[in-house]
């Protein structure tokens, strides 16, 4: 093991250029730090709150929600439909930017990835929180009704899990190969992993050819695919009688917010990360910019869907989505209406178009307050529609009209985000957040270089 | 030919079931837990059934084996009763908000007081017309939004035009809940809460019984008393005379004390189907309130409604 570590050093220092070792040592995956455990342990602490009252609506049935049977949708469906949302952001930061050819997007796709595939798994598991019955789950596969819009939820939902994987995955391949090679002083397992999930990669021109072929071509099916989680997602609603939903304009509206969304949590992620990692070099100022522009576009997108999907409704005043309007402008919901409007979009929108609305600090904080208001926008699109049934409400208990998530409810939904920002965290742990190969061919290193006399370094390894 | 055939078996089978039910064994099916079949116990009663084997021969077989299939149900319960084509007609100019339907409905079904598989909702077109009581059940559309959305094909339509549900299918995703214009479903948000011979009852989806924690239920048309050729609960219960209930194919519909022929009852008077611009087609039709015998009244759940 000696040996092999100084024969390493010495190909390290005759093959590797100082540029490299830097850029290595910068980009490698890393331990976490007393924050970082205090972290995953708040996390996990709210994560495992959340499944101890999953199972105690596994035992007791969603009595334990304040859903009913006029209100029978509630943040479980709402949760689900963010979830979803951000399961975009890895399709427009990796396939768009990639088709487009915007350069800058190197530092980005990685993280937006790893967040693409949190959020996809955690939407699964979300909707099978809001099952009835959790262990008729099966009876999708062995009899699923292709009518339904939750079979094709079910059919491109998991789609876009395997492409979103792949999508994630086979950049790595490359990068995993030279943390297999270099990185000696890591756990037995993480060598271990590392070995497995690097494919026997040597950086060969034929492998190189054949990956950057797969990478393209994923980049272009996961786009439709992209669209169709989420279109998909929005004919659940779209389907329906109900004031609100009853439009052909959801499907391009839940797109674009989702796109807004996504972009938002990639500029979260970037501002963390250039704190914890201090990765001023790799997401600069000019980075913030970019997505900041974008986010504006977006958002500006975003407004422009909305003014369609409320306005024009308001403006016919047509019976029952004259007062479920009524009740989002100037009833009960108006307060949380009016917030995440002014507050999670038009405010946005104004900071965003000044060049120092721009800057890191505040994109970060426009950032996080666009997500915060688009879970809650995702709860106004679900739930007030169903405080107007078509038929007269005699003798309905106010509770099915008036609903409020109970505190389950809520520990549970907590859960499910921790336990998204659980899952980011751990594949930051053995993924590197910045991808290795591409930053150093930007910066036009010689990626050659990154990877060691590969053959004789996987003999030694297999001995 | 081939339907002399199965007109044959249908007779077997038949007399089968009516001869393992007159046996006095348990009929129709023994719920999963609970196992009736003691083979070894068997008393030969010597008395000899014919039955037709698979291979198409009669065979005999001692009464006393005879025993019931389990889940009888699933197959015959989705295809519906040959030949009719149910359909309910309400008066509503004679509805005064008695509640019998509703009380009858709840009873019979065993359902707890928040299920309302019927209802009787305050109507009111606009502000200066009178305001009525309209009942509503499952309307079973032709068009039935529920059943589109379902993603198992737990709801069903039958060729009889009833809407049913398989509570054993069911996974609970609530779609159809917030499909169905009229909300007309119910939820089973926990373990239902009956007495034990309800909750030991073998579960068919044409009596809704029993209920099943974390699926969906409504108006099931009561194929069981139809298929006994009596009428629906709600109808029999009613002393206005307000459900008349019948056969389309007959072209005839009965409220229990009068039979009249359903086209001339919806020409005559004027029958529609609620929220007929949805496209849904309900199996339902309304009289409309006119001409009514008695003012109309508020209760104290309608009044500030």
């Amino acid at each position: 093991m000696t040996d092999l570590q100084t024969e390493d050093k010495l190909k390290y220092s005759i093959n590797t250029s100082e540029k490299v070792t830097s850029l290595l040592d910068d980009l490698y995956p890393r331990p976490f730090g007393t924050l970082g455990k205090i972290w995953i342990f708040g996390l996990l602490i709210f994560s495992l709150l959340g499944l101890y009252f999953y199972l105690i609506q596994l035992d007791q049935g969603l009595s334990i929600t304040g859903l009913s049977d006029y209100t029978s949708w509630g943040i479980y469906v709402s949760n689900f439909v963010f979830f979803v949302a951000i399961s975009l952001v890895g399709s427009l930061i990796s396939a768009i930017l990639k088709l487009t050819g915007a350069e800058w997007r190197t530092p980005l796709t990685r993280i937006s990835e790893i967040i693409a595939v949190s959020a996809i798994i955690m939407a699964g598991i979300v909707i099978i929180i809001d099952m009835g019955r959790p262990d008729r789950m099966l009876n999708l596969i062995f009899h699923p009704r292709i009518q339904s819009p939750i079979i094709w939820d079910v059919i491109v939902i998991s789609t876009y899990l395997v492409l979103s994987t792949l999508f994630l995955y086979l950049p790595l391949i490359p990068d995993f190969a030279i943390m297999r090679d270099r990185l000696k002083g890591i756990p037995k397992w993480q060598q271990k992993l590392y070995r497995v999930l690097s494919i026997n990669w040597k950086n060969t021109e034929a492998q190189k050819k054949i990956l950057s072929k797969a990478i393209r071509i994923i980049a272009i099916i996961i786009i439709p695919i992209a669209f169709g989680i989420h279109t998909v997602t929005s004919w659940l609603f779209a389907t329906t009688f109900r004031p609100g939903w009853d439009s052909t304009g959801v499907g391009p509206y839940f797109v674009a917010g989702a796109f807004m969304v996504g972009a938002a949590c990639v500029i979260c992620a970037m501002f963390i990360f250039k704190k914890i990692y201090n990765y001023k070099d790799h997401f600069t100022e000019k980075h913030f910019d970019y997505m900041s522009r974008l986010l504006l576009m977006l958002s500006l997108i975003y407004l422009y869907f909305n003014i369609n999907e409320y306005f024009i409704p308001a403006y016919k005043m047509k019976g029952h989505e004259s007062e479920h309007l009524h009740d989002l402008f100037s009833g009960n919901m108006a307060p949380l209406f009016w917030t995440v409007q002014i507050g999670g979009m038009l405010i946005p929108i104004i900071i965003l178009m000044f060049n120092k609305g721009r800057k890191p600090l505040i994109a970060f904080i426009v950032s996080m307050v666009i997500i915060v208001g688009a879970w809650f926008k995702r709860y106004l699109i679900v739930v007030p529609t169903l405080s107007y049934p078509l038929i007269p409400t005699t003798r309905v208990p106010d509770s099915w009209l008036h609903y409020a998530p109970s505190g389950p409810e809520w520990m549970i939904t907590i859960g499910t985000l921790t336990a998204s920002l659980l899952i980011i965290t751990l594949l930051v742990r053995i993924v590197p957040v910045i991808p290795i190969v591409e930053t150093a061919e930007d910066r036009g290193l010689d990626s050659q270089q990154l990877f060691l006399n590969t053959n004789e370094h996987i003999d030694a390894l297999d001995n | 030919m081939s339907n002399n055939n199965e007109a044959s078996l249908e007779n077997n089978r038949r007399s089968f079931l009516k001869k393992s039910f007159f046996a006095g064994l348990a009929f129709p099916s023994p719920t999963e837990n609970d196992n009736i079949f003691h083979r070894d116990d068997v008393l030969e009663s010597g008395n000899k059934v014919k039955l037709l084997s698979p291979d198409g021969e009669i065979i005999e077989i001692d009464e006393a084996y005879l025993k019931p299939i389990p889940n009888t149900y699933t197959a015959k319960v989705r295809e519906g009763i040959p030949g009719r084509k149910f359909v309910m007609v309400i008066d509503l100019a004679q509805c005064k908000n008695l509640r019998k339907c509703h009380d009858a409905c709840e009873k019979m079904h065993h359902l707890t007081p928040e299920k309302d598989w019927l209802k009787i909702v305050k109507q009111q077109d606009n502000d200066l017309a009178s305001p009525y009581w309209q009942p509503t059940t499952c309307f079973h559309c032709d068009n039935p939004p529920c059943v589109k959305v379902c993603p198992v094909d737990a709801t069903f339509k039958r060729t009889d035009g009833i809407v049913l549900i398989d509570n054993d299918r069911c996974i609970g995703c609530r779609f159809c809940m917030v499909a169905c214009p009229y909300s007309a479903r119910s939820f089973d948000w926990s373990e239902p809460v009956l007495p034990l011979e309800v909750l030991n009852m073998p579960y068919d989806p044409e009596t809704s019984c029993p209920p099943k924690k974390g699926t969906v239920s409504k108006c099931d048309f009561c194929p069981d008393m139809v298929r006994k050729g009596e009428m629906p609960h709600c109808v029999s219960a009613c002393p206005n005379g307000v459900f008349y209930f019948g056969d389309e194919n007959e072209d005839a519909v009965s409220n229990g004390t009068e039979t009249v022929k359903l086209s001339d009852l919806l020409k005559e008077r004027f029958g529609y189907r609620y929220m007929e611009d949805l496209g849904t087609k309900p199996r339902v039709y309304y009289l409309p309130p006119v001409q009514r015998a008695f003012p109309f009244e508020d209760d104290e759940y309608s009044r500030n409604k």
